[in-house]
């Protein structure tokens, strides 16, 4: 075989492999509902990635804006900015798989819950005035200690642990040679305690580390009433915003607090990150008013060298910092060597909290799915009819030639689907219907280099050198008609929104593809062709 | 091998002015429409609330219009959406909407009142609700307005660079012509106009563009293969040539795009109706008048060769005039003027 034909060949194989390659369903993590427990937890799925937009699988969009009615806002953007925090924390509350929220532009943020049917709920969830409080953590060991009394309460409920031989027992995690003996004694005495297993001594006094995989577990041992009734007066359990991770495993964060916050986010006046210009640390400072500051130095004088947790919407917000001094109406809080970035996200939960950015919806929509299934239904319907109309047109006509373009057509597809996987875009109705208009547009480089060929054929040249020529001179056309519909594109999507940005994405790689596949793949084929068939005198086209 | 439209030889050129009257005619009907109806702007643009749902057992739709009347949605819309169990109520905020959503909220929260005393509570599935505040209505008019000056803009600017700015006005004015066409279109079906058909609308400007460079880009190759013929001979010539893939792409499209208007669904009908017009107006244009307007921009300003200049008067050539002209075909390939 000619080695330039097996070159090319191998261009080919190695673009199918890729496409191939980005379309195999893969895992991916997603937070779901857990049936018995009712509360979110991770799971991995297998599934095409390809993203569905909102209008074909059904679910809500919001778009917010901070209320201006009752007089201009000065900072819009910070106040997007600490709404799409205080969203943030309560994203498992939506109950939905992959919720979005991002902010669009500098003063709207973009809610999007896919699959989700009560625009109600959404709405006051994403409402709702976030709440701040600071509490100091459980310095006593009140609720370890209470912790044997649980586990008997959860036994004698008919609780029993999962995975009897698990390492038992608060502590061990950072123990090393200790937990195999712990838990041999556990299995001795034949009684893993049933929620002092999952737990894990953290760092600090009242912190607990639990793996994230059975997060979703104790939340729902912890909120039984038997279990409620016996977490000692005046503690409360509160979960960590994030989970983190120490070695390969992840964690979640559980800290025992007290059940009376020592100051709520009234108080606070304003927050903001700096470094500190002699430690050269993060640091975040904030001001208090005056009520609060009276009530923050009473309260830091007695609890120095504790831990005081701050509680965005009943999360824990980072790692609780220690009370060094009394404190006043400034305090900061000082994140040593973290980056600061991590001091400016504190910042934002404080002034998430100290202002609430009232916020309006600007845009509402919601879809249900079988909406979205129909349109996938009806749109894959018209794809389908449309490719077997532009096969007949072009078998029909091109003959052989025709049959190429067509198993180019074929590449044509994959390399668009594959290319929407690996950019990660997502595939929205107008986006399908582009995909099938473009179908259409894509053979119109093959029609005007087989319109070329012909010509070149009449023109009296050999069969090679007209293939040559065709695709030569049919070139110029190609690149410009083609470059003017990205540059349209392009404009579509910088200007749209969702739907219609969809639309001008799935256009712009389609563009790129069809060329790929009408000038490279379909040549590669002809050569192919005219080397097998060396003596070929009329050309099938 | 089957030849469409091979060797054609016809005088397009001939027809310009029955062309201008034809399309001049479409834009008058076009604009009476829209001068007495207007667009049917979709709430997107507007603001206001829509609602699409589903009943079991057929509704009246002036039960469902009293109801609106009733809480004072008066300028309300109710379409049967694809279905006869299937609606679509619609209700926009009112020009002089107040800034804040409460209007938005108010307008969203009479509708669902209004669905409940005439469809009854939970008697109807909504699949589909959208409610838009003023200010976002108003700046998506904005943005689409924007989006179509700098798309004229860029492919001006790129076709400029790559042929010549006579060429790039030509497509532009072409593509103009079909912008307004398609409004025109819009305006006469009645077609609501949301963000997705503005898209289609694009789309057209991108199809378009695309079928006039083809045409040009022969033309760019002629006038300098056949030095001795006058613009329009050369631009004949061009269309006459690239006429068979003008028929076989317009097939495929048309192809795929009555697929989509037929079988796509009723969400998507309008972006094909938008698009199976605009395939043919962008046809249409790329010869009636991007050709001939390049011929009067030559005329007006005539490029370096001047042939422009002498657009009509053809050179007297006694000679075959067109050197390279193919040996095989029987018809003399260069149309004589008939002025």
């Amino acid at each position: 075989m000619d080695k330039r034909i097996r070159n090319r060949l191998w261009i080919i194989v190695g673009l199918v492999g890729l496409s191939v390659g980005s379309l195999v369903p893969r895992n991916t993590k997603q937070r779901v509902i857990d049936r018995e427990t009712g509360r979110m937890k991770d799971t991995t799925v297998r599934r095409l990635p390809i993203n569905l937009g909102l209008d074909l699988q059904g679910g809500i969009h919001l778009a917010l804006e901070v209320d201006q009615s009752k007089g201009p806002v000065p900072d819009c953007a910070d106040a997007i900015q600490r709404a799409e925090k205080v969203v943030r924390t309560r994203i498992d509350e939506f109950g939905t798989t992959e919720p979005v929220v991002q902010i669009q532009g500098r003063c709207r943020l973009i809610v999007e819950l896919a699959g989700e049917k009560d625009p109600a709920r959404a709405k006051s969830i994403v409402q709702r005035t976030a709440f701040l409080e600071f509490r100091i953590t459980d310095m006593k060991g009140l609720f370890k200690d209470a912790l044997p009394q649980i586990d008997a309460g959860l036994r004698k409920a008919g609780v029993k642990a999962r995975g009897a031989n698990a390492p038992s027992a608060v502590a061990q995690l950072f123990g090393g040679d200790t937990t195999k003996a712990a838990r041999d004694s556990a299995a001795e005495a034949n009684t893993p305690g049933v929620l002092s297993s999952l737990l894990f001594q953290g760092q600090l006094p009242g912190e607990f580390l639990v793996p994230e995989e059975q997060w979703p577990l104790v939340d729902s041992l912890m909120n039984r009433p038997d279990v409620t009734s016996l977490i000692p007066r005046g503690m409360e359990l509160r979960w960590g915003a994030q989970s983190e991770s120490r070695g390969a495993r992840a964690y979640r964060a559980l800290y025992a607090v007290e059940a009376r916050p020592i100051i709520t986010g009234e108080e606070l006046v304003k927050a903001s990150a700096r470094r500190d210009p002699v430690t050269n640390g993060s640091v975040v400072t904030f001001q208090l008013s005056h009520r609060g500051a009276r009530k923050f130095s009473d309260e830091t004088a007695r609890h120095i060298g504790d831990y005081m947790a701050i509680i965005l919407d009943g999360r824990v917000q980072g790692q609780p910092p220690v009370i060094r001094s009394q404190i006043g109406a400034n305090g900061q809080i000082e994140l040593g060597s973290k980056p600061l970035q991590e001091a400016s996200d504190l910042a934002l939960v404080l002034r998430a909290g100290a202002l609430p950015a009232p916020l309006t919806i600007v845009d509402e929509r919601a879809i249900s799915a079988t909406l979205g299934a129909d349109s996938i239904h009806d749109a894959v319907i018209a794809g389908v009819v449309g490719v077997v109309l532009v096969i007949v047109i072009m078998v029909g006509y091109y003959r052989m030639s025709g049959a190429l373009a067509v198993a180019a057509l074929t590449l044509y597809c994959l390399f668009t689907l594959a290319g929407l996987a690996m950019f990660g875009f997502t595939l929205t109705l107008p986006g399908l219907a582009g995909f099938v208009l473009s179908i259409g547009i894509a053979v119109d480089a093959n029609v005007l280099i087989f319109e070329r060929i012909r010509e070149e054929l009449v023109h009296g040249k050999s069969l090679r050198l007209a293939v040559d020529d065709g695709f030569l001179h049919a070139m110029n056309a190609i690149v410009d008609s083609n470059v003017s519909t990205i540059l349209t594109a392009l404009i579509l999507y910088a200007v749209g929104t969702g739907p219609v940005q969809g639309f001008a994405i799935t256009l712009i790689i389609g563009i790129v593809a069809s060329m790929i596949s009408a000038i490279f793949v379909v040549k590669t084929l002809f050569l192919m062709w005219l080397n097998r068939r060396p003596d070929m005198v009329t050309l099938s086209i | 091998m089957i030849r469409l439209f091979a060797n054609a030889n016809y005088d397009f050129i001939k027809w310009r002015r029955v062309a201008f009257s034809l399309t001049g005619g479409i834009m008058l009907i076009g604009a009476i429409f829209l001068a007495t109806r207007g667009l049917n702007y979709s709430i997107e643009f507007t603001g206001g609330t829509s609602v699409q749902f589903e009943v079991a057992h057929r509704v009246e739709t002036g039960k469902i219009r009293a109801a609106l009347d009733q809480v004072g949605l008066r300028g309300a819309d109710i379409y049967n959406f694809g279905s006869d169990t299937s609606y679509q109520v619609r209700a926009r905020l009112g020009a002089n909407a107040s800034e804040g959503d409460a209007g938005t909220q108010a307008v969203a929260d009479s509708v669902a009142r209004a669905l409940d005393q005439s469809v009854g509570q939970g008697q109807y599935q909504i699949a589909q609700r959208q409610s838009v505040g003023p200010k976002v209505g108003r700046e998506l008019q904005g943005k689409a307005l924007l989006a179509i000056l700098v798309s004229f803009l860029v492919t001006l600017i790129y076709l400029a660079v790559r042929f010549e700015w006579r060429f790039g006005l030509a497509a532009v004015i072409a593509t103009a012509h079909d912008i307004v066409a398609t409004i025109a279109f819009i305006s006469v079906m009645h077609l609501e106009v949301s963000l997705v058909v503005v898209g289609a609308v694009l789309t057209v400007v991108g199809y378009s563009l695309n079928d006039t460079i083809i045409i040009f880009d022969r033309v760019r190759e002629n006038l300098r293969k056949y030095r001795r013929q006058n613009l329009y001979e050369i631009l004949n010539l061009s269309i006459n040539e690239t006429l068979p893939r003008s028929v076989l792409t317009h097939g495929t499209t048309i192809a795929t795009t009555l697929s989509l208007l037929i079988l796509g669904g009723e969400v998507i009908r309008p972006f094909a109706w938008v698009m199976s017009f605009g395939i043919f107006t962008g046809t249409f244009s790329s010869i009636y008048i991007a050709a001939p307007v390049l011929l009067w921009i030559e005329k007006r300003w005539p490029g370096e060769d001047a042939r422009g200049a002498r657009a009509f008067g053809s050179r007297p050539a006694t000679t075959p005039s067109a050197p390279a002209a193919p040996a095989m075909s029987s018809q003399p390939r260069t149309p004589q003027p008939t002025r």
